[in-house]
């Protein structure tokens, strides 16, 4: 049982505070993934929690205990490093034994468990092979397999996939997957790429400038996010925001356009209001064409030129000029489509989200 | 002729030139070595005849006899010698070494106050002739009394080879991921474990590299062991070689001979340790 809970963890280096006293609680056996852009302080939290860091702050704490002047090596997790961090000078079998040969566990027990976790990650034919004369998706496989056989409360990832091509990326991503189902533990996962945060995690933690701006299963994030900083990360191609000013039951945009105001926000607003206005492209499609067609109850519609088009195979992304600003608009079974053709296109307002532009925080309160 | 065997005898004649090239700079370095093995053998008449005698006529191990002979038939001490030059020069590379790691060491990982300063300094004191330092280091090494010792010569040679083996080894510690350490910290070791389980293996040839270097400079050095060590207690082969120095004459085939002897255990070392200095070790280490 190993819950990992952060209180006002803090970390500066001199004057300068990197992350400001931010609050956490992982359940147990729950796969957290902490997101955001270079620079958010996500790496500085996942390495505190390991202890590679000092605290500046707070109280770090796993499995109910304030780990804080524990070393890494009393903390009982192991740790996926980007660039795998495999030691060179040990073939795959020892770099996997490691831990237990430090620990000194039996041999026989440590060959038991090397093996298992190396069937299970399909490493047997390496073994005896050094890191470098492994591929990149194997030496990540070792780098997994070394964090399995210790057999920890907590698995620490930092940006594992981030070195692999795209296509072993799905397919790692998928491994880990897999193997958080498989062990049971504690996974707080670290990556700047929101897709692989989505598909793997319980719950997101979207972190900005060294603060936790949201935190909340996928679907949350992507259907209620908190903030305009999460609205824009979250989601590709990102939510169309655009700034607009409340004028009775309208949003009018830049250049005198404008849009109903939502339903839900009705009560939210007054005129004269500045607001930021986001819509993400699925909600707003060629009549007849949306990802939610069959669905949507506020549709405004409006006839509006085509200006560039993307065409994904199953979909197309179509760029639109509306109210000085270009808008992304995602067509499903798209049909062929020129560059300056008018289209009717309808917005889904029930889908639409208001930010207030000087906290960035949701208007939906 | 076509294009595809004019270009094959292009780059056969290149290859030939760059053979000639090679065997003309091999040639340079090696000649000077190849005379001292030849004039150790050949009686002094041949070594100082004009115009030199190129193909030696005479050629015998009498110098080396006569070495090995001891005192009274034109001998040196030369297992003295040889003892105290082992001594002095194993003991301060062990020395030289085990400080330049700690200092390497933290200098290739840690911040602190004024890093670059005392990095600068080290430096510097390489900018100073040796031999600039041995009227000064006489007259402090008679008062305390440590003239003619191994103890004088070590603490001179390990002051003269740590600067240079922290800087060689801080380089060798920066090649090594700081991941690795923190890899085999979270795996259970402290970081003492760490250390010599991950990182020193990793760095060995690097360190190795470093004694070598360290060991050669001891085993070489002229100018200041020349003035501090006085007697068979304490001086080495370089300085033993001014035995064959007298007042008129000059015994070069005896200087050579001694000379080679010199040379043999320092070659032998280098063979043995270059063997292990695998470059590339760290390569796999992290992506790539």
């Amino acid at each position: 049982m190993a819950p990992v809970t952060l209180k006002k963890l803090v970390k500066s280096y001199g004057n300068v505070d990197v992350v400001h006293g931010i609050d956490l609680e992982v359940k147990d056996r729950e796969f957290i993934a902490l997101v955001g852009p270079s620079g958010c302080g996500k790496s500085t939290t996942l390495r505190m929690i390991a202890g590679l860091e000092d605290i500046s702050g707070g109280v770090v704490e796993i499995g109910g205990k304030p780990v804080n002047d524990l070393p890494p090596r009393a903390r009982n997790i192991s740790m996926v490093f980007q660039s795998y961090a495999l030691y060179p000078h040990m073939t795959v079998r020892e770099n996997m034994g490691f831990s237990l040969k430090i620990g000194k566990v039996a041999q026989a027990e440590i060959d038991t468990r090397v093996n298992e976790a190396a069937a299970i990650l399909d490493l047997d034919k390496y073994m005896d092979r050094r890191p470098s004369q492994l591929s990149g998706g194997q030496r990540q496989r070792v780098a997994m397999g070394r964090a399995i056989v210790r057999k920890p409360d907590v698995f620490l990832f930092d940006e594992p996939l981030s070195n692999l091509d795209a296509k072993l990326r799905t397919q790692v991503r998928t491994e880990i997957k897999r193997l958080h189902a498989r062990v049971q533990a504690t996974m707080i996962y670290v990556t700047h790429d929101q897709v692989e945060a989505m598909t793997l995690s319980d719950r997101i933690v979207i972190m900005r400038d060294g603060h936790i701006e949201q935190v909340g299963t996928p679907e949350e994030v992507f259907k209620r996010p908190a903030t305009r900083f999460v609205a824009g990360f979250i989601g590709s191609p990102p939510m169309n925001l655009n700034e607009a000013t409340v004028d009775s039951g309208k949003l009018v945009f830049a250049g005198g356009e404008s849009l109903p105001l939502p339903a839900e926000f009705r009560s939210k607003v007054a005129a004269g209001d500045k607001v930021i206005f986001g819509l993400r492209p699925d909600d707003i499609y060629p009549t007849g064409h949306g990802i939610n067609s069959g669905e949507a109850t506020d549709v405004h519609e409006m006839q509006l030129p085509v200006s560039i088009t993307e065409p994904l195979g199953n979909e197309t992304l179509l760029f639109i000029t509306m109210a000085q600003r270009e808008w992304v608009s995602r067509m499903l079974n798209p049909r062929p489509m020129g560059a300056g053709e008018v289209v009717k296109f309808s917005f889904d307002l029930s889908q639409a989200h208001l930010f207030s532009p000087e906290s960035g925080k949701t208007l939906r309160g | 002729m076509d294009k595809n065997s004019s270009h094959r005898l292009k780059r056969r004649w290149l290859k030939v030139a760059h053979f000639i090239g090679l065997f003309l700079a091999m040639l340079v370095i090696c000649l000077p070595g190849l005379w001292i093995v030849l004039s150790s053998l050949r009686p002094t008449v041949e070594i100082m005849a004009k115009p030199p005698v190129w193909i030696p006529r005479d050629i015998s191990l009498d110098a080396y006899r006569a070495m090995f002979g001891g005192a009274g038939q034109g001998g040196i001490p030369v297992w003295e010698y040889f003892r105290n030059s082992l001594i002095i020069s194993i003991t301060s590379t062990i020395i030289a070494l085990i400080v330049g790691m700690a200092g390497g060491y933290a200098f290739a990982r840690y911040k602190f106050k004024g890093k670059s300063g005392v990095f600068l300094g080290f430096m510097l004191t390489r900018a100073v002739p040796g031999i600039a330092l041995s009227l000064p280091l006489f007259m402090i090494f008679a008062r305390v009394g440590i003239i003619d010792t191994h103890f004088a010569m070590i603490l001179i040679y390990v002051a003269l080879n740590v600067p240079f083996t922290i800087w060689l080894i801080d380089g060798f510690f920066r090649q090594v991921p700081k991941d690795l350490a923190e890899a085999a910290q979270i795996d259970g070791c402290t970081r003492w474990q760490a250390f010599w389980q991950v990182e020193f293996p990793l760095a060995a040839p690097g360190i190795a590299s470093a004694g070598i270097f360290a060991f050669l400079t001891s085993w070489n050095e002229y100018a200041l062991a020349s003035q501090i060590t006085r007697s068979v207690n304490s001086k080495t082969l370089p300085v033993g070689l001014l035995d064959y120095t007298s007042e008129f004459t000059i015994d070069w085939r005896g200087m050579c001979a001694l000379a080679v002897v010199m040379i043999i255990p320092a070659l032998t070392l280098t063979f043995i340790i270059q063997k292990h200095l695998v470059s590339g070790l760290t390569f796999g280490a992290v992506k790539g």
